[in-house]
């Protein structure tokens, strides 16, 4: 509707920045295929019982993915700023 | 118009028909003056050729502007009368375009207009016409002016 | 440990908490934000998510049912990681639309819907009571732990007004700092600053007690690893419905919590925050639940069987001898749950005061228009609803008797909330959304959740009766709460959740794609889904800081510049200001609407102005006074802009006719010219012709023939004379028009006879066609006659083919007979053809017979005059005209 003046080619930084919202919008995805991932774990036949390794399963892609947030907020922020809201 | 100017044009006219030795035209041979009527109009075209015929002056007539400009180159008249309102090109368009001619340039032309408004005699005169007459006009009138114009 | 001790503890707590609040609010009113809109602030404020549910309860959930406590925890983490998704959108939609509340949010976006706004708060009401009743129950317990401790028993403690003390405590708080003002956009610095502090207190005390767990009783990491493989916990299997389920739950809950929009939206002032808190929350999430497994493991095993896991926490230190870690636990609980009642009343009371307490006020009260009134109203009522919700909650607490039915409370409480997430979603993504879909989504939600997992709670024989649990309602099997269409072996909560949220999104699906939205839902639903494409509708006043140069340019339009100048310059000089610009006080903007009012209406004035102080002041029936209103204006506009046309117009055409008369003038001049020429030419032969006649010495031919010449031009003269009056009468419409029925064949008969004596000696061949012509006219049968002998004769006149031919074509069409005269010559040439109805356009040609040219211009006033027209026909192979007649002419009154 309103999006006309789109250019064709964008420059290095705001390119960055597009890509940059892409990982943004995929990381929550990413994220729940990996929580959800250790459902498929089960051993055929036998009860699956909880183990330390589940604990540190699940901690260790919570930290992970807090780290990889962490990594692209500054630049969504600073995309956000520079104002080229299309997406 | 003064009684004696008509008489005294008359005179000359009669004298320079009569005697043949008023004027000498190119060739020597003594002929009657020639005057080039262009009018559309044939009954006002039949009446002036009467009147100047009657009056001793050879009359050729034509109806429109181009085949008074080719009888013109033709004949060399003494004399043109030329019709305002005319088909074809206008009196006015003729006019100009015989004093555009080195030629004709110097031939005498009476402007003839059924409008008589003060406007039509300036845009004549203007043109270069010699002379000027209403319609309707007296057949004295007529041929004074025809004689005068002749004479100078 | 003493138990006056710890409510002394608890005391002093809550001094420092009044402290904090009542510095940062004086921080505030001063100007001075700082900190208090840092990210910290604001990450440390969503910490509410964490009530005393998850504080104490987590434990007791870990202890049950192994891990599935984290999926509370991944839910709010997927949503805050994915923060570009949704929330900056939720965000922007807040500030930009100043948003108080999801109520308010949800009714603005389907057109300022009241009736949403009403469905919203109570939905929120009904699901979230149960929750706060939930808090004053941890609290309660909590005593109850150190009271059953206390060795020296000096206070006993009554669970009942432990509960009563805390609900008045929490709702003097409340109301102290979350009804101290009504501008700022909702946002209440004091609580929002004390809420951080309790969330750092309820953060170090969990890691306190985890790490005295992990390496005080445990005795290190790998320790406590190793028993957690060994901890009967390890029984517990992951269900991968309730696990996804409850993911999902969770991130909807921490979207539509009314607590979580308060803190996140409302509250929220830089959207830059939300970058930072996309991480830093779920950081906090799972610092929270780090301790978790290894306490409720170590728990398990340390404490005597049969106690309460939910007050691990407590207890665990406790019976390590730990009282001060003990306090500190307690402390933190105490947090969690008042922070979290805190800022669920403000929510609440805000949801009920806008929607449900003010509509109804402002319906039945008449002084509810003026500005200062409102805001005591406002402020009440908040109150009112703040004492209200903790109130219910308390009456929740103390008729379900505070028993183990609560602890289902909290996942029972999200899937509540979790009913205005399709609309929420649909409504700021999907602009075919539509207030009927909203309504009817909402209500089928909330019923299922009702029926199948609210009322179920309460378990069977309280509310519903045994026989609907296991033969469902009216004995119908199929509306089983528990097997809704005979979906059996479901979980519970998993089978209420798939089939509110599928049928909810269905209901407002089918909902919205079947109704038609009205304007104002067209324009909201427009500027939420495209928020981020700039301004779309109208502009809305910052709240409570309107811009005056914002003022002054709306005013202006309104009131003209100079006046609005004046306005505006005269009030700064009043406030001591110079320049236009003045502070945008109460008194200015009561003026200000005052004279808005005399220029665009109450209703529009009011409700541009009622935006500064609170949306709730905008009314259903404002807007649509303000509608109508405006409807009048844009009318009245539209008037003044066809006059504004109509001017123009009428200029146009005075240009036009003063051109006319311009041309008309010359055209006189040349049309006079014309009559002296035609006049004067006759006269002349006739002059001519007679003195030659009266001189005599003719023939008698010549005689003749000149008379005859004098009588033909007199009879010229004579004609022309004719035509001429003739003209005149017809031009001026004072023509007697002589009516009788006659036959078009006898006409054109008549015509072609008389035309017969014009140019005689041609030989015309003429095509008629006899039937078409056996027609009969009313019209003046000797006008049109005179028109056909014209056309007739100039055809025989100027056609100048050898074998002249005039085809007369007739046909009928539409009451009117067409005649077209057509010969075979050379035609009118095209530039001419424009000309040759004009008066004396006499076209160049060697033969013409006497006319004076007014044949063709008489014709065409003949045929005006007899309702015709007579046209050239260009293109036909030679001349042609078109005479257009009524078959009947009516008489004209003149």
């Amino acid at each position: 509707m309103r999006r006309l003046k789109r250019p064709m080619f964008l420059a290095r930084a705001p390119y960055r920045r597009r890509r940059l919202r892409d990982a943004a919008r995929l990381l929550p995805v990413f994220g729940a295929a990996l929580l959800i991932l250790p459902l498929l774990w089960a051993d055929e036949g036998a009860e699956r019982r909880l183990s330390s390794s589940d604990v540190i399963y699940f901690f260790a892609l919570w930290c992970l993915l807090i780290v990889v947030a962490a990594l692209f907020a500054p630049g969504l922020r600073s995309g956000e700023a520079a104002g080229d809201e299309t997406d | 118009m003064s009684r004696a100017g008509l008489v005294r044009g008359f005179d000359r006219a009669r004298s320079s028909v009569d005697s043949g030795t008023g004027r000498g035209w190119p060739g020597g041979t003594e002929v009657a003056q020639h005057v080039l009527l262009v009018e559309d109009e044939p009954n006002i075209a039949e009446a002036i050729r009467f009147i100047l015929t009657r009056d001793g002056w050879r009359v050729t007539h034509v109806a429109d502007g181009l085949a008074a400009l080719a009888r013109v180159a033709e004949t060399r008249p003494d004399l043109i009368i030329l019709d305002h309102m005319l088909p074809g090109l206008s009196g006015l368009e003729v006019l100009a375009a015989l004093r555009a001619d080195p030629a004709t340039a110097a031939t005498k032309v009476l402007m003839l207009t059924a409008r008589g408004q003060e406007r039509d005699r300036e845009a004549a005169s203007l043109a270069g016409a010699d002379g000027f007459m209403a319609k309707p006009f007296s057949n004295a009138e007529i041929l004074a002016e025809v004689r005068a114009m002749v004479a100078r | 440990m003493p138990f006056h001790i710890l409510v002394a503890a608890c005391l002093a707590y809550v001094i420092v908490l009044f402290l904090v609040a009542f510095l940062a609010e004086r921080r505030a009113r001063r100007g001075r934000l700082g900190f208090l809109q840092s990210p910290l602030i604001y990450t440390l404020s969503l910490s509410i998510y964490c009530t005393a549910w998850t504080f104490y309860g987590a434990v007791g959930y870990a202890a049950r049912s192994g891990l599935e406590f984290l999926t509370i925890y991944f839910g709010p983490t997927l949503v805050f990681i994915g923060w570009w998704w949704l929330l900056r959108k939720l965000v922007r939609i807040g500030r930009q639309y100043r948003v108080t509340s999801i109520a308010d949010l949800i009714s603005a976006r389907f057109g300022k819907s009241n009736l949403l706004g009403v469905i919203v708060t109570v939905m929120v009401v009904i699901a979230t009571t149960p929750y706060i009743a939930l808090q004053l129950q941890s609290v309660v317990l909590s005593f109850g732990v150190f009271a059953s401790e206390t060795p020296d028993g000096v206070l006993p403690p009554d669970a009942e007004q432990t509960a009563v003390w805390v609900a008045v405590g929490l709702a003097l708080f409340t109301i102290l700092f979350g009804t101290r003002n009504l501008d700022a956009n909702e946002q209440h610095h004091g609580i929002v600053t004390a809420i951080a502090v309790e969330a750092v207190v309820k953060l170090v005390a969990l890691l306190a007690v985890g790490a005295f767990v992990v390496w005080g009783v445990a005795g290190g990491i790998g320790e406590t690893i190793a028993k957690i493989d060994a901890a009967n916990l390890s029984a517990w299997q992951m269900e991968p419905g309730r696990w996804t389920g409850l993911i999902f739950l969770s991130a909807a809950a921490v979207i539509c919590l009314p607590r979580m929009f308060q803190v996140m939206v409302v509250e929220n002032a830089n959207e830059g925050h939300l970058a930072r808190a996309s991480w830093a929350f779920p950081l906090y999430l799972m610092l929270m639940s780090l301790f978790i497994v290894p306490i409720a493991v170590i728990g398990l095993e340390r404490l005597p069987v049969g106690s309460n896991p939910d007050m691990f926490v407590l207890t665990l230190p406790l019976a390590e001898g730990q009282g001060g870690l003990a306090m500190l636990a307690f402390l933190g609980g105490f947090s969690s749950a008042t922070s979290m009642v805190i800022v669920e009343a403000i929510a609440l009371a805000t949801m009920v005061s806008n929607h449900l307490v003010m509509p109804l006020w402002l319906r039945f009260s008449r002084a509810g228009a003026r500005g200062d009134d409102l805001r005591g109203v406002v402020l009440m009522a908040r109150r009112v609803g703040i004492v209200g919700v903790l109130g219910l909650g308390y009456a929740y607490y103390h008729f379900s008797g505070g028993s183990a039915a609560l602890a289902a409370i909290g996942l029972i409480a999200f899937l509540g909330v979790a009913q205005v997430l399709p609309v929420l979603i649909g409504g700021i993504f999907w602009r075919g959304a539509t207030r009927v879909g909203a309504v009817a989504g909402l209500l089928t939600g909330f019923v299922i959740w009702g029926y199948t997992s609210f009322l179920p709670s309460f378990g069977p024989g309280a509310v519903l009766s045994t026989s609907v649990f296991s033969e469902g309602a009216f004995g119908l099997a199929w509306l089983r709460p528990h097997a809704l269409f005979g979906t059996v072996g479901l979980d519970p909560m998993i089978h209420a959740l798939f089939w509110s949220m599928a049928l909810n999104a269905t209901a407002f699906f089918l909902g919205s794609v079947l109704t038609f939205p009205g304007p104002v839902e067209r324009l909201q639903g427009a500027a939420f889904v495209n928020v981020f494409e700039g301004q779309i509708g109208p502009r809305r006043w910052a709240h409570g800081q309107a811009e005056p140069e914002e003022l002054l340019v709306m005013s202006q339009r309104i009131l003209g510049e100079d006046a609005a100048l004046a306005l505006f310059q005269a009030a700064a000089k009043a406030q001591g200001k110079a320049g236009f610009l003045p502070d945008t006080t109460p008194e200015f903007l009561g003026a200000l609407e005052a004279r808005l009012s005399g220029s665009v209406g109450a209703a529009t004035a009011h409700a541009m102005l009622s935006q500064l102080v609170g949306r709730a002041t905008v009314t259903v029936e404002e807007l649509m006074a303000v509608a109508s209103e405006s409807a009048q204006i844009m009318e009245y506009s539209a008037q003044l802009e066809s006059k504004q046309e109509e001017l123009t117009r009428t200029a146009g055409a005075l240009r036009e006719a003063n051109d006319k008369l311009m041309q008309l003038s010359i055209q006189k001049d040349a049309f006079l010219s014309q009559i002296s020429h035609e006049l004067r030419t006759p006269m002349t032969s006739i002059r001519a012709f007679s003195e030659i006649l009266t001189e005599g010495g003719l023939d008698p031919e010549t005689v003749v023939k000149y008379g005859g010449i004098i009588h033909d031009e007199a009879k010229r003269l004579t004609r022309l004379l004719d035509d001429l009056l003739d003209l005149s009468v017809l031009e001026n419409g004072t023509v007697q028009l002589n009516l009788t029925l006659t036959n078009l064949h006898e006409m054109i008969d008549k015509a072609l006879i008389a035309a017969r004596q014009t140019r005689p000696e041609r030989s015309f061949e003429i095509d008629r066609d006899p039937v078409a012509e056996n027609v009969y006219l009313l019209t003046d049968a000797d006008r049109l006659t005179q028109v056909f002998i014209n056309l007739i004769a100039n055809a025989r006149k100027y056609c100048c083919s050898d074998h002249p031919q005039l085809r007369i074509a007739v046909r009928l069409r539409g009451g009117r007979v067409i005649v077209d005269f057509v010969d075979n010559g050379l035609g009118i040439p095209k530039d001419a053809q424009a000309l040759i109805f004009e008066k004396f356009a006499r076209l160049t040609d060697g033969n013409r017979a006497g006319g004076a040219g007014l044949g063709l211009a008489i014709c065409r006033e003949i045929m005006a005059n007899l309702g015709g027209t007579i046209s050239y026909l260009p293109g036909q192979g030679g001349a042609a005209f078109r005479v257009t007649v009524p078959i009947r002419l009516e008489k004209q009154a003149a």
